[in-house]
């Protein structure tokens, strides 16, 4: 692999990578786009059952509770605060990668352990939501909230918010523990013997994904 | 492949060592998402501004965050040509998922609308034009 990237480098003609990456960060990209394509098919089936309802429940009455806080109508908040920990938790990630480059053993471990407390913060907000929603009355074919005209909602609202979320959650919850055993590596110090530091790269991919897909379910479900 | 390994850690070490890149992406999507909050409350204060624009912003901003996080966090943006095609261009069948898939929800929405039991309105509408037609 040459150093000097060149526009008449002949990407296909052998030898080398024609993506300039690693057979493994090659195929945790492919894995990500079969995820996109998951993702965006909830999604968009959420977006045309929405689309199909003569009216649906007002994001802002429902998710408008916060811990400790009674009966606060404060629409947002709660969710803000999960999305600022779920990118703080990006950066920290970026950050772990980054003092790979550097071969940096201990700040490696030091930013990946940030990354988990920020992924079991996000899990643990996302767990007290659904405990409320829940105590509500909120659950997988039950929903007792009304739609934004006054009607009767069906079901469909909380069907694939739980569905949506919950599988986000899942992804969440496969990160924190993919970064634990990356974590333990370093610490062990397999990355050092190995060399590199790639294997942070690798699952680094994974949790940024995570934190796109909740760009896109905090906008679906919260915003609109 | 443990070749193309060391050569590509090497080559990584002449990467510069500064974090600014970093902390400056966590404060473009930092404002973004603060903007979006903001426009939400301003909307359910003052209903300015209108639902559609608002929705609109929502989408725009939330495609904007997307480029940041996988351009900048996911370094897509310094991968060569070829990876960065491979990983877009098939992205390209959400424009057609999309407007196909609403447009279809929202013709059942109209549908389900129109044909619903005692909805006479375009019932009387076709009876009309055929009486002027006998005329």
């Amino acid at each position: 692999m040459d150093t000097a990237v060149t526009a008449k480098k002949k990407w296909w003609s052998g030898g080398h990578s024609p993506f300039n990456v690693s057979y493994g960060k090659l195929m945790m990209w492919y894995f990500l786009m079969s995820d996109v394509f998951t993702f965006g098919a909830l999604l968009i089936s959420y977006g045309t059952i929405r689309f199909m309802s003569p009216s649906w429940p007002d994001p802002n009455a429902v998710f408008k509770s916060f811990p400790l806080m009674g009966h606060a109508d404060l629409p947002l908040v709660f969710v803000s605060l999960m999305t600022f920990i779920l990118i703080m938790s990006s950066v920290t990630m970026v950050l772990a990668v980054h003092a790979g480059h550097m071969r940096d053993r201990k700040a490696v471990a030091k930013w990946l352990t940030w990354t988990i407390i920020g992924g079991s913060a996000f899990l643990a907000c996302q767990a007290w939501e659904w405990t409320h929603l829940f105590h509500e009355g909120a659950w997988w074919g039950k929903n007792p909230f009304l739609n934004v005209d006054g009607t009767q909602a069906s079901t469909n609202f909380t069907n694939f918010f739980f569905t949506i979320t919950g599988f986000h959650g899942l992804h969440v919850t496969s990160g924190v523990v993919l970064n634990i055993v990356i974590l333990a590596n370093v610490l062990k110090g397999t990355y050092e013997e190995r060399g590199h530091y790639e294997m942070v790269e690798k699952v680094g991919l994974y949790w940024h994904f995570v934190d796109l897909v909740w760009v896109f379910v905090f906008t679906c479900f919260y915003l609109l | 492949m443990a070749h193309t390994h060391t050569e590509a850690v090497h080559e990584e070490h002449v990467h510069d060592a500064s974090t600014k890149g970093i902390w400056k992406t966590f404060w473009i999507l930092l404002v973004i998402t603060i903007i979006e909050v903001g426009l939400a409350f301003l909307h359910l204060e003052t209903g300015i501004p209108p639902k559609w624009l608002l929705n609109s912003v929502f989408v725009g901003l939330t495609v904007l965050k997307a480029f940041f996080i996988v351009a900048e966090f996911m370094h897509l943006r310094n991968e060569i040509r070829n990876l960065i095609m491979t990983i877009l261009i098939p992205l390209l069948l959400f424009v057609w998922f999309i407007i196909a898939f609403l447009a279809d929800g929202d013709s059942w929405k109209n549908m389900r609308k129109n044909l619903s039991p005692g909805t006479p309105a375009p019932v009387e509408k076709v009876k009309v034009t055929n009486e002027e037609a006998h005329h």
